[in-house]
């Protein structure tokens, strides 16, 4: 392989893993808050792709965008309001079962809604506008995605580090009775952070599919699960883990690929993430707890 | 001393009784029950998959989704040591069956009549073999994990074993993406005394026995301590290692066998029949059921088969009322009333059909006694 | 004084910065009562979690009946930041997980009742009896121990008429009153045959009917089972009454030993209590 293929496929895979990183922050902050592992949120990414084919289909896209990203936020917030709040007291394993409903029923919806067969996602010109350096050639989309995912991080720590209500959502991930006995409105972070996930989820949607070209109602599931991947591997809870985590894997996924292993990319996320476990259950960054007796 | 069977045995037998004899009533009406023996095979074989994910999840507390992987490896031995050895060739047209399977199978082929008829069930024991050993490797790493990790990990083997399946490097074993076809049917019992159409009720109905007689024991209480709570359960002496290895274990192996039994109902697999979504399937037989009753999952298993690929088919055909279009029937609606049917379980009615119980005739009457006011 | 049957030896247990036991040495006569108390968070249930091997020791041993069933020194991450009294020249390790603790002769009841709440009161007693259990998963699925299975049905039975629990065998443990429930957890630590019980504060939230009660039935099983007793308390009249010696901890380290009579008359033990500031 010539240097500038392997930089070429650099490049794809740092894009790619700028938009899992979009995605592991939601799994990796509503973990955080709930320990809930939100199967959901795979399937939240698939929505915001058909949202954006609808509306771009009427509007323009700046109008377009910003519809794709509302509604996907509203959606986040209804689903945790509707399936995951009646569950808060009730055993871990209820909750997680009720995630996987919404997958279940988010696949199942957009299949009667939008039918299984791909459907076309639209070109937004300017993102796919070509740029060549040298023999390196890449869409504008494949540069905007890692900036655009470090600049959203780092305006998304700066407000959780410096405004109050970040401040409560790091007080109930660290201790959610407390955090309640101090006075904290649970129920209103809760619906920050799903409303936080789901607007990275719209952002990354857009990014992702922008170079895939199509989405199905299975679109989210795998990139959800490699997500939730690579936030268990930065370290759950922790939000650059999260991002270093999608980057690592898009990298790595996208090497296999070249390297004609594609079949074995996604059994490569999953022993990642078993090895990990085993390894180092906390992740790259994660703090150590012990459960008390 | 002669023991006095009791009632509730005697219901049971007759129940027991009326079952056979109305599958042997389909047998001689299979031309024109096409869809209730469908259905009811269908239904016995997730039967068999709920329950034993019933023993991982509800009875040993082990929040495991690896269930569509285990199947995969029993699906796939069966159905590689099942196909008639004429038809080898024909399936592997691509990139050709490799040698020593070849080999193996032009043995078994010379094998006397009776060795040929035992075969398939000796397919589904190994198959079920291979992924309990699989499994015991597997839970060494990854039974030590806490409840959601270990959902995570093992959903995680089951997509691996699935992208080993379709990968092009296992292309002659497992004919890769084309998958597996020409698979025979269930293969006839006690020489033909039992009808190839009523195997997978036997086997479903022996392998759940197993499980029954399991949760029962000394053993099965000790699963169910895990279940509880497993710093006492541990502080009782119980390994927790040794119990959570023995049913997952267990639990994979007769994941496997279901999954063989798949093979042959379904008479061509491929990579895609195993991934995620049928764990996730199997997962709401196994809720709507009641974690924790295997009556429940078994009875939940033929319901939900029933419901999803009988009783609410219409929903997907277009239907007329009065000569108005109802607009929402169309291919697709029976699965988001499903959906949506299932969301009520889990969200209202969360202890499913029977909760933790299991049915009994005097839970029958007792209930209905109840209802009066 | 009789020969020990658990032995501490600078048994110390660090969470991050906080070393919530501190070189404990203690010794638990075969056959008597032995109390631990000491003000909330001095580290008494870790001491049980460290003994029970819930928790791995930082640092020192725990020795039950001439065996060390658990050993370590600070190692790797945890040198650094250890800041316990003692440091171990050794450098052996030992690991026994709870449940071989608890098959060797040790068995515990816990501050927070633990029991399986959902299984009935007889259940909780029989899972107990598991842990010796000879038969094999496959023997015993397919009934080959009829006899065996019998035993433990029975054994658990006459426990249950023991303890007073037998009328309630077939409710719900959860369903119990907290008094009952208190003595199930012991009914169900004891099912497991032990010579030594470990018992975190018995008589947490009952009356002083019902402390008293406890008392007698403390001392009452552990005539009748041949028992070693060692057991966390609050409940002064309690402890005073039937423990043998008491040991008191602060804030992880050992500030005094002694009989009763002793305890009620130490300054430092008074001050630890009143939470007199010593500076
Ligand atoms: N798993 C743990 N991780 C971190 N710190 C712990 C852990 N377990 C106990 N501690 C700390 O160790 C100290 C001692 O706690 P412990 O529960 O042993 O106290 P105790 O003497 O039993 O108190 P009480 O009388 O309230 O039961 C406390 O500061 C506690 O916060
Ligand atoms: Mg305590």
């Amino acid at each position: 392989m010539s240097m500038t293929t392997i930089l070429q496929h650099c490049l794809t895979g740092i894009s790619l893993g700028g938009a899992y990183a979009l995605i592991a922050i939601g799994y990796t902050l509503v973990y955080g808050i709930l320990r809930l592992i939100n199967f959901a949120h795979g399937d939240i990414f698939m929505m915001a792709g058909y949202f954006m084919i609808f509306s771009l289909a009427s509007f323009p896209w700046p109008a377009a965008i910003l519809i794709t990203l509302v509604v996907t936020t509203v959606m986040g917030i209804a689903i945790e309001r509707i399936a995951y709040k009646p569950l808060r007291e009730a055993p871990r394993m209820s909750i997680m079962i009720s995630a996987i409903g919404v997958s279940y029923l988010l696949q199942n919806l957009s299949t009667y809604l939008f039918t299984a067969i791909p459907r076309g996602y639209p070109e937004i010109p300017f993102l796919k506008r070509i740029f060549r350096v040298g023999d390196l050639s890449a869409s504008f989309v494949t540069v905007l995605t890692p900036l655009l995912t470090i600049v959203l991080v780092v305006i998304l720590m700066t407000l959780i580090g410096r405004t109050k209500t970040g401040m409560a959502m790091r007080a109930v991930s660290k201790d959610f009775e407390t955090a309640k006995l101090m006075g904290i409105n649970i129920n209103a972070i809760v619906s920050v952070t799903f409303a936080i996930g789901s607007f990275l989820a719209a952002v990354g949607s857009i990014l992702y599919f922008t170079d895939r070209m199509s989405v199905t109602p299975f679109s989210g599931t795998l990139p959800g699960l490699k997500c939730f991947v690579a936030a268990v591997f930065g370290g759950i809870g922790n939000i650059p883990g999260a991002v270093v985590g999608g980057f690592f894997i898009g990298i790595v996924e996208t090497l296999l690929v070249a390297l004609g292993y594609s079949t074995f990319s996604d059994a490569f996320t999953f022993l990642l993430l078993i090895v990990m476990l085993l390894v180092k259950p906390t992740g790259l960054f994660g703090e150590k707890s012990v459960e008390k007796v | 001393m002669k023991k006095k069977i009791s009632k509730p045995t005697i219901y049971s037998l007759g129940a027991l009784a009326l079952f056979v004899a109305f599958l042997y009533w389909l047998d001689a009406n299979r031309l024109t029950q096409g869809m209730v023996i469908s259905v009811l095979q269908k239904g016995a074989i997730l039967a068999l998959v709920a329950t034993s994910m019933n023993l991982l999840n509800g009875f040993t507390g082990l929040f495991s989704l690896g269930q569509a992987g285990f199947m995969s490896i029993g699906a796939y031995t069966t159905a590689i040591l099942i196909i008639p050895v004429k038809n080898l060739d024909g399936v592997y047209y691509m990139n050709g069956v490799h040698p020593a399977i070849k080999a193996l199978r032009v043995v078994m082929a010379q094998a006397p009549p009776f060795m040929q008829t035992i075969f398939p069930f000796v397919a589904l024991l190994l198959g079920a073999t291979i992924a309990a050993l699989v499994a015991l490797v597997v839970g060494l790493a990854v039974l030590r994990l806490k409840s959601d990790y270990l959902a995570i990990a093992t959903l995680g083997l089951s997509e691996i074993v699935r992208s080993i399946f379709s990968s092009p490097q296992f292309d002659q074993i497992t004919n890769g993406s084309y998958g597996l076809n020409k698979i025979p049917n269930f293969p006839p019992m006690f020489f033909g005394l039992i009808p190839s159409l009523i195997t997978p009720f036997i086997i479903t109905g022996v392998c759940v026995a197993f499980i029954v007689l399991l949760i029962n024991s000394s053993y099965g209480r000790a699963f169910k301590a895990i279940r509880e709570d497993e710093i006492a359960a541990e502080a009782m002496g119980i390994s927790l290692y040794k119990h959570k290895e023995m049913s997952f274990v267990i639990s994979s192996f007769f994941s496997a066998i279901a999954g063989g039994m798949l093979a042959m109902y379904m008479r061509s697999i491929e990579a895609k029949t195993f991934s995620i979504t049928l764990t996730y399937d199997i997962l709401l037989i196994v809720v709507i059921g009641g974690i924790g009753s295997v009556t429940g999952s078994v009875v939940s298993a033929f319901l939900v088969t029933a419901a999803k690929e009988w009783w609410l088919r219409f929903f997907d055909q277009p239907l007329s009322l009065f000569g108005f279009e109802v607009p929402l029937f169309r291919t697709g609606f029976r699965m988001v009333i499903f959906s949506i049917l299932l969301m009520i379980v889990v969200l209202i009615y969360r202890k499913g059909l029977f909760g933790t119980n299991e049915f009994s005739w005097t839970w029958l009457t007792s209930k209905k006694a109840r209802r009066k006011p | 004084m009789r020969e020990a049957l658990l032995l501490t030896e600078h048994l110390t247990m660090q969470f991050g910065g906080v070393v919530a036991v501190d070189d404990l040495n203690i010794k638990i006569p075969t056959g008597e009562i032995t109390a631990l108390i000491g003000p909330n968070g001095a580290g008494k249930t870790t001491a049980f979690n460290v003994i029970t091997g819930g928790y791995q020791p930082t640092c020192g041993r725990v020795i039950f009946d001439g065996q060390i069933i658990a050993e370590n020194h600070p190692r790797s991450k945890m040198k650094k930041i250890y800041s316990g009294t003692y440091t171990e020249p050794s450098t052996q390790t030992v690991v026994h997980t709870p449940d071989q603790i608890t098959r060797l002769g040790m068995a515990r009841t816990f501050q927070n009742i633990r029991l399986f709440k959902d299984l009935s009161v007889f259940e909780n007693v029989l899972i107990a009896k598991h842990c010796h259990i000879k038969a094999s998963l496959f023997g015993s699925t397919f009934r080959l121990n009829r006899a065996e299975e019998r035993a433990m049905r029975a054994e658990s039975e006459a426990l249950l008429d023991r303890v007073g629990l037998l009328s309630s065998a077939n409710e719900k443990s959860s369903s119990l009153p907290y008094g009952k429930q208190r003595r199930l957890e012991i009914a169900r630590a004891l099912a497991t045959g032990p010579r030594l019980l470990l018992l975190d504060e018995p008589a947490a939230g009952m009356n002083p009917k019902e402390t008293d009660e406890l008392s007698a039935f403390i001392v009452e099983i552990k005539e009748a089972f041949g028992l070693t007793i060692f057991l966390i308390e609050h409940h002064m009249n309690l402890v005073m009454d039937i423990s043998d010696s008491i040991y008191v901890l602060d804030y992880g380290k050992t500030i005094a030993y002694g009989t009763p009579a002793e305890i009620q008359n130490n300054e430092r033990v008074i001050q630890a209590y009143l939470g007199v500031d010593e500076s």
